[in-house]
């Protein structure tokens, strides 16, 4: 059978990165348990442009929880109060019929902010570009067998490998450390014999670009894991140290 | 090298490696501590405090000890600070204490507040000893040799005065906290550790950390409950 709720929405409002941003409150009635929080968003959105005024502006893309876009502090927690998800994949019967909900951007020095909850995470992808790939040729797609490698191995640079580039570590950090990100970035490389002959040069340039751009430094609270949506561990975190230690030691 | 120690893990590797080398300062600090509690007629003890007194590696290992403190105080600060400007805005609501220990997120208060505890140990017992001196520390003969009366100086603060006690107590409850998240994290930041170890880590940095609590706590506790 289906539930409906009403809801009072806190929510950050910002009309663009150097303006100064506010809290408004808005509320919803009769949203059904079984819609998303992101068609919910819509929901106050249509509301809202029925009534003339701007719609909130909030990222989304994919909505099924792969590609990463979709971002928001709910109540909170980065992605709101269920675990292992994005905030696409959130449900409304995760909430309390009359419940207040304080919906927040991504905080960060490095996460600047574009308009309401939009924040601009090019810095993530300035980091892959400073060495978040392997620079040779590999030609063709090779035969299946040709390179061994370790069951164990492959198994956890594919955990590394689910990472989604969606912050909410970032977020979810006392620091605003992108430590989280960057080893699974790192990890996923690393891990492979494909990976491993860039491995020095990769994770020195990786973590200077990190610096560079003002993200904190990691102190190992785990926060970033708990939230993150697709479980990256932070034994990454210690593989990362220990290739970066490496390869500066070694210099 | 040149960037390596203004870089985010360099940074944090001073503080991994000055506070392990701080962690096995407190175990040998502790042991001999607990010699308090075992001779009523404060010769073990006395003897301790005089072998660490007169051993020249001892003799050694002070200034680097000195240093070690240094080194971990001025780039946690650095650290914290840094941090600190990472978020320039907070959240308006913050709901954290599912993700992360309460131990974990405030390792700054933490050690801030050893720190003062370190001021007021250092003042009561170090600086008595190696510079002023006291009445109580007059010598005493044990086995043949003459020495200061340390124990005289330590246990009679604790029997004298339940405030002191108990806050030496506080001292050790707010290292072992300090531990409980320092221990394990300070493997983590030079590398060793993987899904497995940290687990193991952590188990380990848990009875650590109890372990440095109770042993400190009960020396203070001994002298108020039997004297
Ligand atoms: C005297 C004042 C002290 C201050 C101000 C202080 C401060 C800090 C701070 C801010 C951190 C970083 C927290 C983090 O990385 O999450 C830290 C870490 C740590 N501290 Fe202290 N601390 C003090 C004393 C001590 C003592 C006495 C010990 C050991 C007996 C100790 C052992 C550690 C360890 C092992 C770490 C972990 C290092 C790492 O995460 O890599 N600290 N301390
Ligand atoms: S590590 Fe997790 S939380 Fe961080 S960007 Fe990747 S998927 Fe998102
Ligand atoms: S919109 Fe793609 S992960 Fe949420």
């Amino acid at each position: 059978m289906e539930k409906t709720i009403n809801l009072t929405l806190k929510v950050w409002r910002q009309n663009g990165p150097k303006e100064k941003g506010r809290f408004e409150t808005y509320q919803v009635s009769n949203i059904s348990t079984d819609s998303s929080f992101l068609e919910m968003m819509d929901i106050l959105n249509e509301q809202l442009v029925g009534e003339n005024k701007e719609p909130i502006a909030f990222d989304h893309d994919c909505r099924e929880g792969i590609c990463g876009m979709c971002s928001l502090y709910i109540n909170g927690r980065p992605h709101g109060p269920d675990e292992d998800i994005t905030t696409c994949q959130l449900h409304m019967r995760k909430f309390k019929d009359g419940e207040t909900v304080t919906i927040e951007p991504w905080r960060a020095a490095a996460f600047p902010i574009i308009k309401d909850l939009i924040v601009d995470r090019t810095a993530f992808d300035k980091i892959i570009a400073a060495g978040g790939y392997v620079s040779v040729n590999t030609g063709g797609v090779p035969d299946a067998n040709a390179i061994p490698i370790a069951r164990p191995a492959a198994e956890e640079a594919m955990d590394a490998a689910a990472c989604i580039g969606c912050g909410a570590c970032v977020a979810a950090c006392k620091n605003s450390s992108a430590m989280l990100f960057v080893s699974a970035k790192v990890s996923q490389l690393a891990l492979l014999p494909q990976g491993k002959v860039e491995a020095k040069r990769r994770a020195k340039a990786m973590v200077s670009k990190m610096d560079e751009l003002g993200f904190g430094g990691c102190t190992n609270t785990g926060a970033c894991e708990v939230e993150c949506p697709k479980s990256i561990s932070i034994a990454h975190i210690s593989r990362l140290n220990r290739e970066y230690l490496k390869s500066r030691l070694s210099e | 090298m040149s960037n390596f120690l203004t870089s985010s893990i360099g940074k944090k590797f001073l503080m991994s490696i000055s506070g392990i080398f701080l962690m096995m300062f407190i175990i040998v600090h502790l042991s001999i501590n607990l010699l308090l509690i075992f001779d009523d007629s404060g010769d073990l003890f006395n003897q301790g405090a005089h072998f660490m007194a007169t051993n020249p590696a001892i003799k050694i290992m002070e200034p680097v000890l000195a240093l070690g403190f240094l080194v971990h105080i001025i780039w946690s600060l650095i650290v914290s600070f840094q941090n600190l400007k990472a978020r320039p805005i907070g959240y308006k609501q913050l709901n954290n204490s599912k993700s992360s220990s309460w131990a974990s997120r405030n390792m700054l208060v933490l050690g801030c507040l050893i720190f003062v505890f370190l001021v007021m140990h250092i003042i009561q017992f170090f600086w008595k000893i190696k510079v002023t001196g006291d009445p109580l520390l007059a010598h005493v003969t044990v086995g043949g040799e003459e020495m200061e009366n340390t124990y005289a100086l330590v246990s009679s603060l604790f029997k004298a005065s339940l405030i002191y006690s108990l806050i030496y107590v506080l001292g050790g409850i707010l290292l072992g906290l300090h531990l409980a998240h320092g221990f394990w994290s300070a493997f983590q930041t030079i590398g060793f550790a993987n899904k497995i170890w940290l687990k193991r880590l952590q188990f380990v940095g848990t009875i650590f950390a109890i372990v440095i609590a109770i042993g400190f706590s009960v020396i203070p506790l001994y002298f108020q409950i039997k004297f």
